[in-house]
């Protein structure tokens, strides 16, 4: 057991070390597709951990857009340009806004609980999109060049800077959730998927799990959409719009829920189909995404990760 | 001297189907009370009553003098009251071990979001309390794999690791084999012996009733018809009637 143990660790650090080192390896257009998919990943990571409780979400898009803009308005209207800042606003703003939401959010089950964030991240769309003068309206937010530990950077160096940013948020982030997953809150959500009967009558709040649960992912989405938000350099509505969550979910059943780094695979192989399917079919790409989620479905039932977990099994054996 | 749990006038209806009115009964500190009645007597919902899961429409429930009637099962629970379920409630996709230590850090009031639930010391504890329910060889095995009997037994001691004062059993031994009940009930003796916990437990076998409870009451259509030492009351032919359909 130790032994595997520690031959995960050497796999997870080797993996680091290759991520951290892929910028020299690789051009500057699929630097960029990581950082955006590693970035999603984090929104993905919550879509995920709400899932572990079986709480399907279809308005996860709604603390992507809250950090994305947070950090936008931020730039815009404190003439705020470090990342660092940016992005720990990005966090508040989002964890501000799960916490209130999840007041109510996190007594709902089932269809309702799915339908009530998405009813949400449409209103804040709505918002987005009407109030012109705040927000930029359909035109969005255009966002100036950040600066990282009070460093000025532009053009492929901060495309390099935002990748080891995300690359370094994102593990750190992982590392938390896996956290999350093993303590007695993690175990609690879990349980609750099964019996929240039994969780009540063991003396434990399911409503606090549960409401916790979804600040944690509220607060992974306000990240994603920080580090998007600073990647690209323009933000519009469509960050809260309902596709995008339902983007989220798909990348969530592509990659699996078994493991804190699936939504991670799940994010990196999305954005490359994606892209490549758009090259070679600008009209029907959606129907080539569908296509690999209907793959998915009936071949890998439980993701892309699932690919990972069957070759571990034969390495043990 | 107050008792452990009292029940004042509590009454309690399903429409038209009476599933108790008027119980006024006391259980004292250490007592081991068993429940018998036949199906639809009342006897469920009065731990259903007594756990907060259901509301009376009328009387109270006093747990040490305190009224708890309009508390949650969550907040009861915190007060020291635990119960086990007549099918078996438990958490299908954990494994045996994960399951008690979450009943462990439930306990300790602990239920953070960094501390792992792996702990040395509850982990030592859970394999302690696994153990004496003999359900150790089981520790690393998902729930979904038990057999019945040891889901039961795994439903006692997930009340049991709470460490309550007051323990409430819904017919420990349904599921289990005529040959195993009393293997059942043994263990449990031995594990609630000396602990001082008291325990109801509800149950259909007067046999069963008959040996491990030191005082009996009888239920029939959510009225409590008998109350005394097992043998007396059990050798009533009205108990027996009302019981067993027959004498």
């Amino acid at each position: 057991m130790l032994a595997r143990a520690r031959t995960a660790i050497y796999v997870a650090l080797g993996a680091l070390v290759l991520l951290v080192g892929v910028p020299l390896l690789v051009s500057g257009w699929i630097v960029f597709l990581l950082t955006v998919a590693g970035a999603k990943a984090l929104a993905v990571l919550g879509v995920v951990l709400l899932l572990r409780g079986k709480l399907l979400t279809f308005g996860h898009a709604l603390y992507y857009a809250v950090g994305a803009y947070a950090a936008g308005m931020a730039v815009k209207y404190l003439a705020v340009r470090e990342a660092l800042v940016l992005l720990t606003l990005s966090l508040l703003a989002g964890v501000a806004m799960s916490a209130f939401l999840g007041l109510l959010v996190a007594r709902y089950r089932a269809v309702y609980f799915a339908l009530l964030n998405l009813a949400f991240s449409m209103v804040l769309y709505g918002i987005l999109l009407k109030f012109y003068s705040v927000t930029g309206g359909t035109d969005g937010l255009g966002i100036a060049e950040p600066t990282l530990a009070g460093v000025r950077l532009s053009g492929s160096l901060l495309r390099l800077a935002m990748y080891e940013l995300t690359v370094v948020l994102t593990t750190l982030l992982v590392y938390f959730t896996y956290r999350f997953f093993a303590s007695p809150t993690g175990y609690t959500l879990r349980a609750i998927r099964d019996n929240e009967v039994r969780v009540e009558y063991m003396g434990v709040s399911v409503w606090r799990a549960v409401y916790v649960s979804y600040v944690i992912a509220g607060g992974l989405a306000a990240v994603a959409g920080g580090l998007i938000a600073l990647s690209v350099g323009h933000i519009t509505p469509d960050l809260a719009f309902w596709s995008q969550s339902g983007e989220f979910v798909f990348v969530a059943v592509l990659g699996g829920t078994g493991s804190m780094l699936a939504p991670v695979v799940g994010s990196v192989l999305f954005e490359f189909v994606r892209n490549y399917a758009f090259e070679l079919s600008p009209y029907t790409w959606q129907m080539t995404l569908g296509i690999v989620l209907l793959l998915i479905i009936f071949f890998l039932p439980g993701g892309v990760w699932s690919l990972t977990t069957l070759a571990w099994r034969r390495a043990g054996r | 001297m107050s008792a452990l749990l009292e029940t004042v006038g509590l009454t309690r209806f399903f429409g038209s189907v009476r599933a108790a009115e008027d119980l006024n009964m006391r259980v004292e500190q250490g007592e081991v009370v068993g429940i018998i009645g036949s199906n639809g007597s009342g006897k469920t919902t009065f731990l259903n009553l007594a756990t907060g899961y259901l509301k009376p429409e009328r009387g109270r429930i006093l747990l040490a003098g305190h009224d708890t009637t309009a508390l949650p099962p969550r907040a009861i629970t915190r007060l020291g009251v635990a119960r086990s379920f007549q099918i078996p409630q438990l958490y299908l996709g954990m494994t045996v071990l994960e399951t008690l230590l979450l009943s462990l850090a439930a306990r300790a009031g602990r239920i953070g979001i960094w501390e792992p639930l792996k702990r040395a010391d509850w982990s030592d504890e859970g394999v302690q309390i696994l153990r004496q329910f003999g359900l150790d060889p089981h520790a690393e095995r998902r729930v979904s794999e038990l057999p019945e009997g040891s889901r039961k037994l795994l439903d006692i001691a997930l009340a049991v690791a709470l460490r309550p004062r007051l323990l409430l059993m819904d017919e420990p031994t349904a599921g289990v084999s005529t040959e195993d009940k009393f293997e059942v009930m043994d263990t449990l003796v031995g594990v609630l012996g000396g602990s001082g916990i008291t325990t109801i437990f509800v149950e259909h076998d007067m046999d069963v009733v008959q040996r491990y409870s030191q005082r009996v009451l009888v239920f029939d259509q959510g009225l409590v018809i008998a109350e005394g030492r097992p043998a007396a009351v059990l050798a009533d032919p009205e108990v027996r009637r009302a019981v067993l359909g027959h004498v």
